[in-house]
């Protein structure tokens, strides 16, 4: 099921980003394609989030650069990067807490509301009309998700399943072209796992957007993805389609581990 | 029984996205307002509406301010006071420039100045967060205060160092500010503005801005990578803060003390209005009335009421009994709901609405 044909959407060439001492990631060069989805696995610690933040803006490199749609880019700030149209989930769910589950996906249009202070103040007219335009967009999303039901209800109180369901609707509210899940599927059941696999393959199908994705669970990621990048202390250590992964010794040993211990350092 | 909402369907966002969505309350809020603006001119006397009525709505009007910026924005001031008095004294130096415009505008106007104060104290929020960001606009308070004290300019630099309320009267003739004024007009001029003012809160903080600031408040990474821009995010709820403590300040001295030393705008009043946010409940707009009646009327209730009801407890200690008990009160209702009125308010309507039953 490779539809990794498209145009190179982003690409990362040799970046390397330290903290201090400390290499979180190593002249790691990939790319993703136009309405793939695309993997990024390795075990803990690999730098995974870490390449995440790289992408959108949270974390500058010290070396190498990324080219997004065409453009390259340096040093960008992370509103820079969801302007252009990069939206991302969170390894631990990062909900607004304190707002309900539609203010939250509300609050994913933001960079597509306009109306000024002033139109905002009054609400009426165009402020109004636009909150409302907004609002079906975003009820459009919920119906998606099947999250009809917590509208209105706030999102501490929601079980976590359906905390995770509500940040992907956040996410997808901005209508991005690049999807950045961190461990969508982290601490779920097979169930839920089961219907968030769904929603990330109807979000990739229906609306074409192009998605990298951070798991843990290899079924997922050999069932889901196009194109797989492995990463092992802060370096490539494979980049293929699932298969050729799965059968590269370079990650049997990375996960399994080797005999020898030189490995490890 | 009464609080339903049993076979009102809402058909469109726009019925759904009202600030009543339910038919009851709406119909509580007219009353609400008819009372205000009808009954209580009616029927209160002077010291109702000078000592309780008019200081409680203006003090309502700096909380919903600081609410703004401590409950919605999550950014803790302590610079309030500061703020309240920034606006109190653009307002006096414009009104003796201007002694012909018209005051309302003016004391609307003196607010733009206490916003342009706001964002410049409000920069380190960009960097520094909760205590320490409180530590910060403590300066602000100190800095302001010893302006009100030290530049005359500021005073008109007459001799007793306090800014008092000149008259002023709109066309018609009547007297707004000033000893002459009555106390009526003071109270329904204060209680158009801190309406007005409420609405617009309102409608800023159920829009995109309003969000914006949440979202800062709940989780700043995320809303960064939302496309939230802190910078603007945190001083926009600076300036609008500020704006509104500074109509707020300006209002206590034209509208209801007349005449004020720098000493009225100190640390004491910032820490009152920070008190009403946390009694009223953060975030939430209606709470800013509840925090402020607490803190403000419940200690003239026990001043007035306790000898009322046949305790006779001697002019002299009343005071400090009103301060032990509202103290009290304050430690057990922060323990018991530490969410603040607002919050026990909506309890009390949820389960009002599926009454009988425990839940629906």
């Amino acid at each position: 099921m490779t539809r990794a044909t498209g145009e190179i959407m982003l690409d990362v060439h040799n970046v390397s980003l330290r903290f201090g001492g400390v290499k979180a990631v190593t002249d790691i060069s990939f790319d993703i394609r136009k309405g793939e989805i695309r993997a990024i696995i390795g075990p803990n610690g690999a730098g995974k989030t870490s390449m995440l933040n790289v992408i959108n803006g949270v974390y500058h490199p010290q070396q190498g650069t990324i080219t997004f749609k065409g453009r390259v880019r340096k040093a960008m700030q992370p509103h820079q990067a969801a302007k252009s149209g990069i939206a991302r989930t969170f390894q631990n769910v990062a909900l607004f807490k304190g707002m309900s589950t539609l203010d939250n996906i509300m609050s994913g249009r933001f960079l597509k509301m306009h109306r000024n202070f002033f139109w905002q103040l009054i609400h009426l007219g165009p402020a109004r009309q636009e909150e409302i335009a907004h609002r079906r967009k975003v009820e459009e999303i919920i119906d998606f998700l099947e999250i009809q039901h917590v509208r209105k209800v706030p999102v501490g109180k929601l079980p976590y399943g359906l905390q995770k369901r509500v940040e992907l609707g956040r996410a997808l509210a901005m209508e991005p072209e690049l999807l950045l899940l961190d461990e969508p599927m982290a601490g779920m059941n097979l169930e839920e796992k089961e219907d968030m696999s769904r929603f990330i393959l109807d979000v990739n199908h229906e609306f074409g957007t192009t998605i990298a994705l951070i798991e843990h669970d290899m079924g997922v990621v050999m069932d889901l993805s196009d194109r797989v990048v492995v990463l092992d202390y802060g370096r490539k250590i494979a980049d293929g389609t699932p298969d050729e992964v799965k059968s590269n010794q370079n990650v049997i040993d990375a996960y399994l581990g080797v005999a020898h211990q030189e490995k490890s350092r | 029984m009464l609080y339903r909402e049993a076979g009102q369907f809402k058909s469109t966002y726009a019925a759904d996205q009202a600030i009543f969505p339910l038919r009851q309350d709406r119909i509580g809020l007219f009353a609400i307002l008819g009372l205000a603006f009808i009954a209580v001119p009616l029927l209160a006397d002077d010291f109702i509406l000078d000592a309780i009525a008019i200081p409680f709505l203006i003090l309502a009007l700096a909380t919903i301010g600081l609410n703004i910026l401590t409950g919605y924005a999550g950014q803790l001031s302590l610079g309030t006071g500061g703020f309240m008095g920034a606006g109190a004294y653009a307002c006096y130096k414009l009104t003796t420039s201007f002694p012909e415009a018209n005051i309302i505008l003016l004391i609307l106007l003196s607010g733009v100045f206490s916003a342009a104060i706001g964002i410049v104290f409000g920069l380190p929020s960009l960097r520094i967060k909760g205590l320490y960001l409180a530590v910060t606009t403590l300066a602000a308070q100190f800095f302001l205060e010893w302006c009100f004290i030290r530049i005359g300019w500021l005073y008109n630099y007459n001799v007793s160092g306090a800014i008092d309320s000149p008259e002023r009267n709109t066309i018609g003739g009547l007297v707004l500010t000033g000893p002459n004024a009555s106390s009526v007009t003071r109270y329904i001029v204060v209680l158009a503005i801190v309406a007005l003012i409420t609405l617009l809160a309102k409608n800023l903080v159920r829009g995109r801005i309003g969000r914006s600031w949440m979202m800062i408040r709940d989780m700043d990474i995320a809303a960064e990578l939302m496309g939230v821009r802190p910078l603007i995010a945190k001083l926009s709820a600076f300036a609008v803060s500020s704006y509104i403590c500074g109509v707020a300040g300006a209002m206590f001295v034209f509208f209801y003390l007349g005449s004020v030393e720098p000493a009225a705008f100190s640390i004491t009043l910032s820490f009152q209005i920070l008190f009403m946010v946390i009694v009223g409940g953060l975030g939430s707009l209606i709470g800013c009335y509840f925090g402020a009646a607490f803190i403000w009327i419940l200690p003239i209730f026990l001043r007035n009421g306790l000898p009322m009801i046949g305790i006779d407890i001697g002019a002299e200690n009343v005071v400090h009994l009103t301060s032990m008990i509202v103290g009290v009160l304050i430690i057990l209702f922060l323990i018991w709901e530490p969410h603040g009125l607002a919050r026990l308010w909506q309890i009390g309507k949820e389960k009002l609405r599926v009454w009988p039953f425990p839940y629906a």
